[in-house]
């Protein structure tokens, strides 16, 4: 016979013992458990971004190149998108996912390309469309400082942390007001200066919860070509790539554990010994 | 309405423009100063056109680039000012294709540049470029911090600017609204003429309204 389902709202005094979690964890969190071995494998992560280079030597296989446009108020996904990377900023982030998870999956949801007009509504429904195809992380190395936006991205942004994917986005490392990082229900990453690509730091602070190597970055650009760069955008998928170890390994950890992990792991907390 | 008006009046308005393009030409040739760059250029977002134009240019393409015009999505200033996040890329020369056709026909393609979205309150306006500073040294976040500090400068900068060129047209319409910005216009210029004669036809008027 198969159990009801436990109600979402409350726990009766009965069904504590039905609360089970797939994993037990570990008296001290550390690195090699956490990650130890991972390779990223059949951990989906997504770049919404300004699409990828395929098989940039960075980059490898693009499992799936999606672009986003909107003709009026009709949003059109284009599937099969073959534009490839209009300026070379998404094929950068792939390839730092890339070389931290080199098995994982990855998959390009192009959001810019269009002009500056309209671009907050595809952003907007490019994350919408990720959301539901259900990755388990989402690189968003990009920002909206549009109010009227920001609710509808707060919305998509709980919505993916209850479906368990992780969003993790760039900080902005000047002080005006933009969406989606500064939601608690995703994951914010500002830079540090350290060449390190493991090196993560957590901020007790917030808005931005974690520092990673964002300064003087080799990456992958357009052409095949390979750049020197620097800015939160670099950073964050640095945490998207740790994520998507630690996802690999441990398949079942919500985007509530993964922080609780990313934490834990921390080179200020547990991870720099 | 009100608004225009209130900035039509305000502004003053005739000069207010080339004060604030002064303003923008200042703040690139100190940025282009402390960083010791060849160039710096501030761009700004047309948006009825999508497209960004060159508002201030300091050092390289200074004499020949204020004007010109590329469509907004258009190389790393049109992703920076789409992400709204700033970028900082390296030895940009190793890029076949980092929006090559535009760089070639400024004349001057950079090795590295820096650029960062020029953000009043909600609207991003703009971009700020910083290019090739000295490639002997090492980017550092302290460096990101100050071209943040630059930034939000340049975007109030831009912000007046685009608030005097409203007013201007609005002068420059046919409209209601038009006549009484002149009219306001007129009596701020009598004013320092004849400031007695000004101040009792506006008490005046004031007492018909």
């Amino acid at each position: 016979m198969t159990e009801e389902p436990l109600p979402a709202w409350s726990l009766p005094t009965g069904s504590v013992e039905r609360i089970e979690l797939p994993e037990a964890w570990p008296g001290e969190v550390t690195r090699e458990w956490a990650w130890g071995g991972a390779t990223g494998g059949g951990v989906r992560v997504c770049i919404l971004d300004s699409g990828v280079e395929t098989n940039h030597p960075l980059v490898g296989d693009v499992q799936e190149c999606v672009a986003i446009s909107l003709e009026g108020d009709e949003v059109i996904v284009d599937k099969k998108d073959t534009a490839g990377d209009l300026c070379g900023h998404g094929t950068a982030c792939a390839g730092i996912v890339r070389a931290l998870a080199p098995e994982c999956d990855l998959a390009s949801v192009r959001v810019l390309g269009a002009g500056f007009t309209g671009s907050g509504a595809v952003l907007l429904e490019g994350l919408r469309w990720a959301v539901e195809q259900g990755y388990d992380v989402i690189n968003m190395s990009l920002s909206t400082t549009k109010q009227k936006f920001a609710s509808l991205l707060h919305e998509l942004a709980d919505t993916a942390y209850f479906r368990r994917t992780m969003l993790v986005a760039s900080a902005h490392n000047m002080p005006v007001e933009s969406y989606p990082w500064r939601f608690s229900s995703v994951i914010s990453v500002g830079s540090h200066e350290q060449e390190d690509p493991f090196a993560y730091y957590y901020n007790p602070t917030p808005p931005v919860e974690f520092f990673a190597r964002g300064v003087d970055v080799e990456v992958a650009w357009m052409g095949g070509g390979r750049l020197v760069c620097t800015g939160n955008s670099f950073a964050t998928p640095h945490i998207a790539g740790i994520a998507a170890l630690m996802l690999s390994k441990h398949r079942e950890l919500t985007p509530f554990q993964l922080k609780s992990l990313l934490y834990l792991t921390a080179t200020n907390v547990g991870g720099g010994s | 309405m009100s608004e225009e008006l209130r900035s039509a009046v305000a502004a003053g308005v005739l000069g207010a423009e080339r004060d604030f393009r002064e303003l923008l030409q200042s703040i690139v040739e100190v940025a282009r100063a402390i960083f010791r760059a060849k160039a710096s250029s501030i761009f700004l977002l047309d948006e009825p056109s999508d497209e960004l134009v060159f508002e201030a240019v300091a050092g390289e393409g200074s004499d020949s680039l204020v004007g010109r015009r590329f469509p907004s999505s258009t190389g790393i200033a049109g992703f920076v000012l789409v992400s709204r996040q700033p970028l900082v890329i390296e030895d940009v020369i190793e890029d076949p294709r980092f929006s090559r056709e535009t760089a070639e026909s400024t004349g001057f393609v950079p090795k590295g540049l820096m650029a960062v979205p020029l953000l009043h309150e909600e609207r991003a306006l703009g971009v700020l470029e910083v290019l090739d500073r000295p490639s002997d040294s090492r980017f550092t976040l302290a460096e990101m911090d100050l071209l943040g500090m630059f930034a939000n400068q340049a975007a109030i900068a831009l912000d007046l600017l685009q608030r005097a060129r409203r007013a201007q047209s609005t002068l420059a319409d046919e409209g209601d609204l038009a006549v009484l910005a002149r009219l306001a216009q007129k009596l701020e210029q009598r004013r320092a003429e004849e400031e007695g004669s000004a101040a009792e036809f506006l008490a005046a008027l004031e007492k018909v309204l």
